[in-house]
């Protein structure tokens, strides 16, 4: 990911941008191999999706929820822009920050990598991408952002 | 709940205040509903202190200045709805025979600038999604696409609140703004500009509540709060998820089922309303779940001049949430506070002639949604 080595997300488990493994196989099949995931978990009683991965169903209470790999592509459902740093964050503003509504009937709260609300709109197609968010002694920290699928 | 009155209320100023502490505002605002419902020292027997920032024991250092501790004495947090969730718990224990007589009050002293809530984790904090104004504009823009607000309505609705809060001493912005002004101030989250959000900031609230027979007063219909179901991605509880699903009712509907049907009226029966104008989006979506119109309705409201004064069902006559400030446990009791003048008939120029019924409404993180249901 970086020059000098490992890139360190904001914490373990919320997404990968590695190959798929056989234990958390996605539920939809969108031909991304290779291409990062976020990491959420589907009910066996409900069979409703959530996000960050839960062992308990917040829709339902039943335990016991199937890790899975979400699909790394949605559409836009609203969003805005960062202007001013929030609290507890250290990187650059402004920064794009929406929902985008994924296959598997999920709506993600998400970073966008476009921070110009005027070149966003309803319904258009994203994709899962994996974006630095600061340096720290340990080298680049990154987390999850969602990209217009136009753009590189 | 038609046992239950307000007995007296008293309000310290919203505003910023760097002479005095959390305990001189909670005092000042204590001592004025004390005063006004006739109570002195062994008056009350338990007291319900509403808070988010107080720290440890907010409730007991106020009474403890004023010389009156003994009974029960507890804090209550529930984010914005605070107060409305210490007035909910002082009523059902007057209504359940425990008590006679309880106080409840509201204190805070924000910091200041963009609140940093414990509520988020060091990961969300770090990728940029602690950013509460965010949600709050995510919320708005997907008012602009379902309902047909436009920035214009969102600019309207901060002239009329700031218009309102011209007459109200305990606000800390009282002048008039226009709406070139509002669209002219700094975008924060497109669609919100600055004004159109409303500033943190310190105060207090208090009123008594007696069993109704021990005297006079403004009668408490209604005292409900309700968390929120989980399936909205932009409801009050911030979710990282949520479903595509938008039959799952919020938590503001629900507490306000519950509270006409508590108070055997429907939202065709109210007078006057206090919502929560955190944004001014949050308002027009308040109009939504309260009932006051139907969903998608909130524009055509707002075009109709309906909820201003004068109107068919005027909101914030206090001047709201962008006129006061939001001092988090004291801003529902300060909603309470202004209705219990209207129903008195002493709001001044901001009276809305003839008023007997007034609804107070409060959503917050959590989420906690508080509606109170009051009558002449």
């Amino acid at each position: 990911m970086s020059a000098n080595g490992v890139a360190r997300p904001v914490r373990e488990g919320l997404f990968t941008d590695t190959a798929d493994t056989a234990d958390t196989a996605s539920t939809v099949d969108t031909g991304e191999a290779g291409q990062p995931r976020l990491l959420g978990s589907r009910c066996e009683a409900c069979g409703r999706h959530t996000f960050p991965r839960s062992d308990t169903c917040p829709y339902c209470a039943a335990q016991g929820a199937r890790p899975v790999e979400l699909s790394g592509r949605g559409r836009l459902w609203t969003w805005t822009a960062v202007t001013t740093p929030p609290p507890g964050y250290g990187g650059d503003v402004p920064y794009g920050f929406g929902v985008v509504e994924l296959p598997e009937g999920l709506r993600v709260v998400t970073r966008l990598t476009e921070a110009d609300p005027a070149r966003l709109s309803a319904g258009q197609p994203m994709r899962l991408v994996v974006t630095p968010v600061l340096a720290d002694e340990g080298g680049p920290v990154v987390t999850y952002a969602f990209a217009p699928e136009d753009q590189p | 709940m038609n046992g239950v009155v307000v007995a007296g209320v008293g309000i310290h100023p919203f505003g910023r205040f760097e002479d005095r502490t959390i305990t001189d505002m909670g005092v000042s605002a204590v001592r004025s509903a004390l005063a006004e419902a006739g109570i002195s020292k062994g008056g009350f027997q338990a007291a319900f202190c509403a808070t988010a920032y107080g720290g440890v024991a907010s409730g007991h250092k106020v009474l403890s200045r004023i010389g009156m501790t003994g009974m029960p004495i507890v804090d209550v947090e529930a984010g914005c709805a605070s107060g409305g969730a210490a007035l909910m718990l002082g009523a059902a224990a007057i209504h359940a025979g425990v008590y006679d007589t309880v106080l409840v009050f509201g204190v805070e002293k924000m910091p200041k600038g963009m609140i940093r809530s414990s509520f988020f984790e060091p990961w969300q904090e770090e990728s940029g999604l602690a950013a509460t104004p965010a949600y709050f504009a995510l919320r708005a823009q997907r008012l602009m696409q379902d309902s047909g607000v436009t920035k214009d309505h969102l600019a309207k609705v901060v002239v009329k609140n700031r218009r309102h809060g011209v007459h109200n001493p305990n606000a800390m912005f009282r002048s008039e703004v226009d709406a070139d002004a509002v669209l002219g101030s700094r975008v924060v989250c497109e669609p919100l500009h600055l004004w159109m959000l409303c500033t943190p900031n310190e105060g207090a609230a208090a009123a008594v509540l007696s069993r109704a027979g021990d005297g006079a007063g403004v009668r408490l219909r209604a005292a409900v709060l309700r968390s929120h179901l989980p399936g909205s991605v932009l409801n009050e509880s911030t979710p990282m998820s949520g479903l595509v699903d938008d039959s799952v009712p919020a938590a503001t509907t629900l507490a306000a089922t519950a509270a006409y049907e508590e108070a055997g009226i429907g939202p065709e029966d109210l007078d006057v309303v206090e919502c929560q104008d955190t944004d001014a989006a949050r308002e027009l979506l308040s109009y939504e779940e309260l009932g006051l119109c139907k969903p998608g309705g909130a524009a055509a409201l707002a075009d109709e001049g309906a909820t201003e004064l004068g109107g068919r069902i005027p909101v914030n006559p206090s001047g709201g949430l962008l006129s006061k400030g939001e001092p988090l446990g004291a801003s529902a009791l300060g909603q309470v506070v202004t209705l219990v003048h209207q129903l008195r008939g002493e709001d001044g120029p901001t009276q809305v002639e003839g008023a007997r019924v007034a609804l107070a409404h409060t959503v917050g993180r959590g989420a906690n949604a508080s509606v109170v249901v009051l009558s002449s």
